[in-house]
């Protein structure tokens, strides 16, 4: 054999030559077949029938806990116009520190904002808008998105705020919590809570404070 | 003076070898057993009791477990009708073990759907209650708080959760710290399928790595693989009051699993193949979590990943999770 490829040296560079060519096109093939970064396949999503998002409405118009019980035992409250009609606000009083009758050892802290940067001074049972418009009780959304609009663009994006229900709206509906399911008005902050259900791993032992 | 027959008749001392007839027998030769006999029985005896302890899995299997279930196929040679006999199986073990009655399913993976799963850093407040969801909606083992979730308390400027704690006990969340859970994170390249030695865990065609736990052998190398310490390996026999027990089971999630096998978060299959979120989102109070399909352009999931600040977790190790963490700004 390889006295005949010495007479034939043409023979060699040849065979050389188709092994060559046909390896490369073998490996181009090859990484045709198995590229890794290959995009997802975007799937048709085919227009179905999608269950409803429901956001649970805001609470209905308050009423205000007076401290008194019924003979049946149940809390006695009162609607905000059962006073509010009556009394002048004065726009002064600020904190429920300063206030004489109601609201004494309301927990508040909101930024800068004030009472009646929310609370409508001339109907207590809506809110308002910074503009001055009205807003239901049970349209809070619309008054914390003025100020929180990342807030609201991420809850919109379904990024923000818990929910129950279908990631797939077309085999179900959604229930989603308004602003204020979880965020108290008056002090939105997280409270601290006690975390639930610490770990009691037999493997990983819990390491001593301040050594990590 | 030495013959013996003038010799006073004095004790022997057994030691020499006369050969005088009114000599007793010596007192520890008394009969014909040999010291070789002794040993040889001896080691007669070690050998029964050795074989008979190698024997005794054989005779544990009778009581415990059925031939059934020893003779039982991979899950992916279960035709439908030796799959209906598994599942009615364990729904009466289920039955008999624990008091439950449970419905187990096998929901298969959607066409055209993957998967996504994206945490908010800038939202979570470490209050660890999605670990508890976990822990009661894939019927965990009660005494030991298992659960597929950990949650991380981090120093803020660090990335690394080998240094976060896990077992902080104190209000959240501390000013200084931020929380991550951390659960499977799915991989494209799962490290845990690569080690198995029997193929009893693998990727389903919708992302999710599953574990077929009668298939398990129970040997921990893919706990020993997994680089976001995601799997779990049942040491007991898991303890669950009857009334505690999740009903809506499925074979490849959260059935009850046997002893001695390793488990694993499933993106809760049972619920998510059937269109619904997993439990840990339902569960998370403050919405840091997005769950959703990664091959529909308009999903949630894929408006997080194209808007958020977006990393996974060990990206060096290249495993390409399908669990993503964010920051809001």
């Amino acid at each position: 054999m390889s006295l005949y490829l010495k007479k034939h040296p043409w023979l060699a560079w040849l065979t050389l030559v188709v092994l060559v060519t046909g390896f490369s096109m073998a490996i181009v093939w090859a990484q045709k077949t198995i590229t890794p970064n290959a995009p997802a396949p975007v799937t048709k999503m085919k227009p179905a029938a999608t269950h409803p998002v429901i956001i649970k409405p805001g609470p209905a118009t308050p009423r205000l806990d007076t401290g008194l019980k019924d003979k049946a035992g149940n809390a006695v409250t009162v609607a905000c116009s059962t006073c509010h009609s009556t009394t002048t606000p004065n726009v002064l009083r600020n904190t429920a520190e300063d206030l004489f009758q109601a609201h004494r050892g309301l927990q508040y802290q909101h930024g800068a904002l004030t009472c009646l940067s929310c609370h409508n001074a001339s109907n207590y049972d809506t809110l308002h808008l910074a503009d001055g418009r009205s807003v239901a009780f049970p349209d809070v959304m619309t008054l914390c998105s003025q100020c929180h609009g990342t807030a609201r663009r991420d809850y919109d994006h379904g990024s923000h705020g818990g929910m129950n229900g279908h990631w797939d709206l077309t085999k179900g509906g959604r229930i989603r919590n308004n602003c204020i399911n979880c965020h108290d008005p008056h002090h939105p902050k997280f409270p601290l809570v006690q975390p639930v259900l610490p770990p009691r791993d037999r493997i990983s032992v819990p390491k001593a404070e301040g050594s990590h | 003076m030495n013959d013996p027959s003038t010799s006073p008749k004095t004790p022997c001392s057994g030691n020499c070898a006369c050969s005088g007839n009114s000599a007793p027998p010596p007192a520890d030769e008394p009969t014909g057993i040999s010291r070789r006999t002794v040993v040889k029985a001896l080691g007669a005896t070690l050998g029964v009791a050795a074989y008979a302890k190698a024997l005794a899995p054989l005779t544990e299997l009778t009581k415990e477990t059925s031939m059934d279930e020893f003779i039982q196929k991979h899950y992916k040679e279960l035709s439908k009708e030796e799959m209906a006999a598994v599942i009615q199986r364990l729904t009466q073990e289920a039955k008999d073990h624990y008091g439950a009655d449970v419905t187990i399913s096998d929901p298969q993976p959607v066409d055209g759907v993957k998967f996504g799963y994206a945490l908010n850093l800038s939202i979570c407040n470490g209050c660890r209650k999605c670990a508890e969801a976990c822990h009661l909606e894939n019927n965990h083992d009660r005494p030991s708080h298992q659960s597929y979730i950990r949650v991380f308390e981090m120093s803020k400027g660090s990335m690394d959760f080998e240094k976060g704690n896990a077992h902080y006990d104190h209000p959240v969340p501390q000013p200084d710290k931020y929380y991550m859970p951390v659960q499977c994170q799915q991989c494209e390249h799962p490290p845990c399928v690569d080690v198995c030695p029997v193929e009893a865990t693998w990727k389903e065609k919708d992302g999710v790595v599953v574990v077929d736990y009668n298939w398990c052998i129970g040997c921990r190398y893919c706990e020993a693989a997994c680089p976001y310490h995601a799997r779990r390996f049942n040491w007991t026999k898991p303890q669950i009051p009857a009334e505690e027990i999740n009903p809506n089971q499925s074979y490849l999630s959260n059935r009850i699993r046997p002893q001695g096998v390793m488990e694993k978060c499933t993106f809760c299959l049972h619920r998510t193949r059937e269109g619904r979120l997993p439990a840990c989102l339902e569960a998370c109070p403050t919405g840091a979590r997005v769950f959703g399909n990664l091959n529909d352009p308009n999903s949630e999931i894929r408006w997080v990943l194209e808007n958020k600040r977006v990393f996974v977790l060990k990206e060096e190790l290249g495993l390409k999770p399908q669990f993503f963490y964010f920051f809001d700004e």
